[in-house]
């Protein structure tokens, strides 16, 4: 409750809640509002302006792009939101074997995430992608396989620092197993960095997979993904630029919504970074 | 009848500069219903003492001896074992009340959970026996209480509640380490009050490890006094008030502001580096030779009361 009061007082988080809720049932809802068929090809209204009928116009194939953008947003948020789940789950039960239990699985563990840390992942995902062959699932694979690094790092950093807390020390005192303390105790203590973690890397993971479709490794054609769009509509930049602004615009403005709300979370979570504390 | 034996234990860390010996050796018996004090200067061991008993200690340490809880050796326990003595056997009250309670869990949750890992109660009759339980360390609105979290509580009533945690489960023995520590005067008065209180309606067994001699005689019936790792004397309150026969303790009770505030000269030796011989020597005035080479044993001096120091050889 405090956590919405606090979040109210931000308006560009609160802004990116209402983009999010807003795109979000879009994306629920695409297959009652779009006002074409997004896969239906009609060639003699090919490469239109946009007009009454088809608001951001037409691709070279004469789909409608509105329609396409509105199931883009499906692809789009239903692909992110099940990356981040994986990665978050991946990160934490990592991260938190690595903090917890030290020693050994740590050495090896946090080995493993320096060497990943050292690739740009970007690249490390077209290898990925690139290896597996190009599909929506591939992607999600490799995005999966080189985003939980971060998780873990930061939850194996709060693991560490919580499992000395005398909280723990006094759980184990009244006869609670590893696990227990793990879920119960340790757990609920890491997961305001995670969730904010999340939310910007919501952003980050809609552009990784965007720009993964863009270069031709991710959604296929006919599938409307906003990376694939782009990539369609390329070769009409200068006749046609709607066929790249407007999902261009779609990937701009839904990135902004999840960093704006990743911001506003994690300045309400964490009362160190509120304006006018230091002074 | 001795519920808890503790015999030839020693306790020794092993760090970068050497072995630190918390626990060198002691001896200790509580009856049941018994409370007995452990005092002594900080670092002396007491803690270690403590945490010993529930095996909590860190894996760099060697734990030697035997700690019979009910003829049963805790040492030689299987995990599964001592996680069914603690907390429901012998639970631990610890020293600062704050920062022993997670802060992202209710205060009822918290106080709930032995009952739930123990007795395998519903959530629902868990919170009942919470509320009863809190009402009994009278903390005031129990059942809107038990929603809040530990920040909201004072200082006084966290040390309640963590009593309340420690006696829900209706163990043998309860281990107190400083529980008035860090409590404003007052307050302590009124925890004193209340653990006297449910201790004797609950005939709980106590191990107090304080440094506070004036909270010992006020909840103890004996007194250990603990100097580096060994118990230096052992006497009932009456005793050892009355008649103190170890150097150091009577330097102790010296050193309390009502008997003349004079401190010990010298300082407690490191864990690292004790001296041979009776620990005390080196801040000892009576010290002879035989002081610096031989290690004392325990005398008995009178109705149990046992002093290690060669004056009463």
């Amino acid at each position: 409750m405090s956590l919405y009061l606090e979040l109210k007082k931000d308006k560009p988080a609160m802004l990116g809640i209402v983009i999010i809720i807003f795109f979000g049932s879009i994306a629920v809802f695409a297959p009652y509002i779009v006002p074409h068929d997004p896969l239906e090809l009609n060639l003699e209204e090919r490469l239109l302006s946009p007009t009454v009928d088809h608001p951001m116009g037409t691709d070279n194939l004469g789909r409608d792009v509105l329609s396409r953008v509105i199931y883009g947003t499906r692809v789009s948020l239903s692909m992110s939101v099940a990356v981040v789940t994986v990665v978050m789950v991946l990160g934490i039960t990592i991260g938190t074997a690595a903090g917890y239990f030290g020693g050994l699985v740590d050495d090896v563990i946090m080995r493993v995430v320096d060497v990943l840390l050292a690739f740009p992942s970007i690249i490390l995902a077209l290898v990925i992608a690139g290896l597996l062959g190009p599909s929506l699932t591939n992607v999600m694979i490799a995005l999966g396989a080189i985003w939980w690094v971060s998780y873990s790092r930061i939850v194996r950093g709060s693991v560490l620092s919580i499992k000395e807390k005398e909280f723990v020390e006094a759980a184990r005192a009244m006869g609670c197993s590893d696990v227990y303390i793990v879920r119960r105790h340790i757990l609920p203590n890491v997961l305001s960095p995670v969730i904010v973690l999340a939310t910007l890397d919501m952003g980050h993971i809609i552009l990784s997979i965007a720009a993964l479709s863009f270069l031709g490794l991710g959604a296929q054609p006919p599938v409307p993904e906003w990376g694939t769009m782009l990539n369609e509509g390329r070769p009409f930049m200068e006749t046609a630029p709607h066929l790249m602004i407007f999902p261009g615009l779609m990937i701009m403005i839904t990135v902004l919504a999840f960093n704006f709300l990743g911001d506003g979370l994690r300045d309400a979570l964490d009362p160190r970074m509120k304006e006018g504390a230091i002074k | 009848m001795t519920l808890l034996s503790i015999q030839n234990l020693k306790a020794h860390f092993h760090t970068e500069d050497g072995a630190v010996r918390a626990v060198n050796g002691v001896d200790m018996d509580i009856e049941e219903g018994e409370k007995l004090g452990l005092i002594g200067e900080t670092g002396c061991g007491k803690t270690v003492l403590g945490l010993a008993i529930l095996r909590l200690l860190s894996e760099n340490t060697t734990v030697e001896g035997r700690i019979l809880y009910k003829g049963q050796d805790i040492l030689t326990m299987s995990d599964h074992e001592i996680r069914k003595i603690r907390g429901k056997e012998i639970a631990m009250i610890f020293q600062n009340p704050l920062s022993s309670m997670n802060p992202v869990l209710t205060v009822g949750t918290q106080v709930a959970e032995p009952v739930e890992l123990h007795q395998h109660l519903k959530k629902k009759d868990a919170m009942q026996r919470v509320i009863e339980m809190l009402k009994s360390v009278k903390i005031p609105l129990p059942q809107e209480r038990v929603k809040e979290y530990p920040h909201e509580f004072s200082g006084g009533m966290r040390q309640r509640a963590m009593i309340a945690m420690g006696l829900i489960c209706m163990p043998s023995l309860i281990i107190a380490d400083e529980p008035t520590t860090g409590l404003d005067v007052t307050i302590q008065a009124q925890i004193i009050e209340l653990m006297k209180e449910v201790l004797r309606d609950s005939g709980t067994s106590m191990l107090l490890i304080t440094h506070d001699l004036t909270v010992a005689a006020e909840l103890c019936d004996h007194i250990a006094v603990m100097y580096p790792g060994e118990i230096i004397e052992y006497a009932s309150v009456r005793d050892l008030f009355k008649d103190p026969k170890h150097p150091y303790t009577r330097g102790f009770l010296d050193s309390l502001p009502d008997r003349g505030l004079k401190p010990i000269a010298g300082i407690s030796p490191s864990l690292i580096d004790l001296p041979a011989g009776c620990k005390f020597h080196p801040r000892c005035s009576l010290a002879t030779e035989r002081c610096r080479k031989e290690r004392p044993e325990l005398i008995k001096v009178g109705i149990k009361h046992y002093v290690r120091c060669f004056l009463y050889d």
